[in-house]
């Protein structure tokens, strides 16, 4: 787990996020480099929903153009850190 | 006065047990009011009340199981007066009050309620009395016992039998047919796109929202489409109540009802789409929701199918499929091209329309979902 000054625990906070719509999911057994959306089975509501507990908690804009490029955990981890500096 | 029954909640739900009154005796209600809880195979529902009125009377205490129709309480008319009724109503001596729940059982047992003592309100006979009365041997002085419940069954087993019921239900009685129309979505996908770029996140568009308006739209055209075969005969729909499919993560699935698609903005449609899904999987739906659906819309392309077939809910007449919208090679103006396509299915039942009006309304469909800017 990749940590920064800025977001000790980015990765915890985006697996909190997602606990809420998912509250199955294992935080062990998420992949980082598997496509989050067949791991967790999210729907296009749930994606949303995700996307938007993102935005709220973490202060980010997410414009939907970029959507396609956040197919793994690990691109979305990616995505936030470029995005919070 | 009249009667509150208990409302059908849909085909998989004959029974339910009431968990809460949310009102007492002498409280004013308004139409769709939520005046009690009770759980259901599915989910606990809020029942609502259908027409103003004052409390008169519970009859059903939390805990019993009772069939839909069940009276559930009775209310006093908007200017009724209290007391007058009462006294007329009011139980001749040596008669037993008793649930029709209770009354029911007390029958198919040969169960003699004139010698029972209830325990319900105002000292009415409830199921339990009358399970105490069974294995209570006659004329034993032991205190009534309610013999131990049988284990609540697992919630997920119930649901998957309401389910099979109803869908077995559906398959006996009613000669489905299949329509298959693979739709060009390159518009509405362009037109979203250019609308929820310039929104912030809570504000943008599902393209199922698209879809769900679209199909309203179309139904104007098909009456015959969506409604209720009930008792021999097909009712037409008043109003375009979409049963959106929403299937819970612990597994099952229910299709509550989206109300007056037609008529609502897409805005409008999805904040309530939004609020419907969480509220379906917090298990917190109102009796309308359940019992209004006139058609019910799936979307199964979220999981990657290419097309959904699908078993129409009773009493409804009609079941409308979308599978994944997805790039797939096209033919437009004598040239191949890569094109977003979805496949739009309908199951549609030969008591109330035929092949013919099933593809005139998915070639509305298709025309609508040409034209996003006036859904």
């Amino acid at each position: 787990m990749e940590k920064t000054a800025a977001n000790p625990d980015l990765r915890g906070k985006v697996i909190a996020i997602l606990g809420s719509i998912a509250p199955e999911i294992e935080e062990a057994e998420l992949r980082d480099d598997h496509p989050l959306r067949q791991q967790v089975d999210l729907d296009s509501m749930d994606w949303l929903n995700f996307l938007i507990g993102i935005s709220e908690q973490l202060n980010v804009s997410i414009p939907e153009a970029d959507y396609g490029r956040l197919v793994t955990l690990g691109d979305l981890l990616d995505y936030l850190r470029t995005k919070l500096g | 006065m009249f009667e509150f029954k208990l409302p059908s909640l849909g085909a998989d739900m004959d029974e339910g047990k009431l968990l809460e009154w949310k009102v007492k005796p002498g409280d004013a209600v308004r139409k769709g009011q939520v005046v009690a809880i009770v759980d259901t195979s599915k989910a606990a529902v809020d029942v609502e009340i259908w027409q103003d009125g004052t409390v008169h009377e519970l009859l059903i205490a939390p805990g019993e199981t009772i069939p839909v129709g069940t009276v559930l309480a009775t209310l006093l008319e908007p200017g009724e007066k209290p007391g007058a009724a009462p006294t007329a109503r009011a139980p001749v001596a040596g008669r037993q009050r008793i649930s029709p729940a209770a009354r029911k059982r007390a029958e198919a047992l040969g169960v003699d309620v004139a010698r029972l003592k209830g325990s319900g309100p105002g000292g009415a006979l409830t199921l339990a009395d009358v399970d105490a009365a069974v294995a209570t041997p006659a004329g034993s002085k032991a205190p009534a016992q309610v013999p131990a419940k049988a284990v609540d069954a697992d919630k997920q087993t119930e649901m998957r039998r309401a389910i099979a019921a109803a869908m077995s239900r559906s398959k006996r009685e009613i000669p489905h047919y299949y329509l298959l129309e693979t739709i060009p979505m390159a518009r509405a996908q362009q037109w979203l796109a250019g609308i929820n770029a310039g929104r912030p996140i809570t504000e943008r568009l599902l393209m199922a929202v698209l879809q769900l308006k679209a199909v309203a739209l179309a139904l104007t055209k098909y009456p015959d489409l969506h409604g209720f075969f009930r008792d021999g005969r097909f009712e037409p729909a008043a109003a375009a109540h979409l049963g959106v499919a929403i299937s819970l993560r612990q597994g099952g699935l229910i299709a509550p009802a989206l109300h007056e698609v037609d008529k609502k903005p897409l805005d409008q449609l999805m904040r309530e789409l939004t609020d419907l899904v969480k509220r379906t999987r917090a298990g917190s739906l109102r009796s309308s929701e359940m019992s209004d659906p006139t058609i019910t819309v799936t979307n199964l392309g979220e999981q990657g199918v290419e097309s959904v077939v699908g078993v129409i809910y009773p009493p409804q007449v009609a079941l409308v499929g979308f599978g994944r919208v997805a790039l797939r090679p096209w033919v437009e103006d004598d040239a191949l091209c890569v094109m977003p396509t979805v496949v739009a299915s309908l199951a549609a039942d030969h008591r109330v329309s035929d092949g013919h009006r099933g593809a005139l309304f998915l070639a509305e469909l298709r025309a609508r979902l040409q034209q996003p800017q006036d859904l």
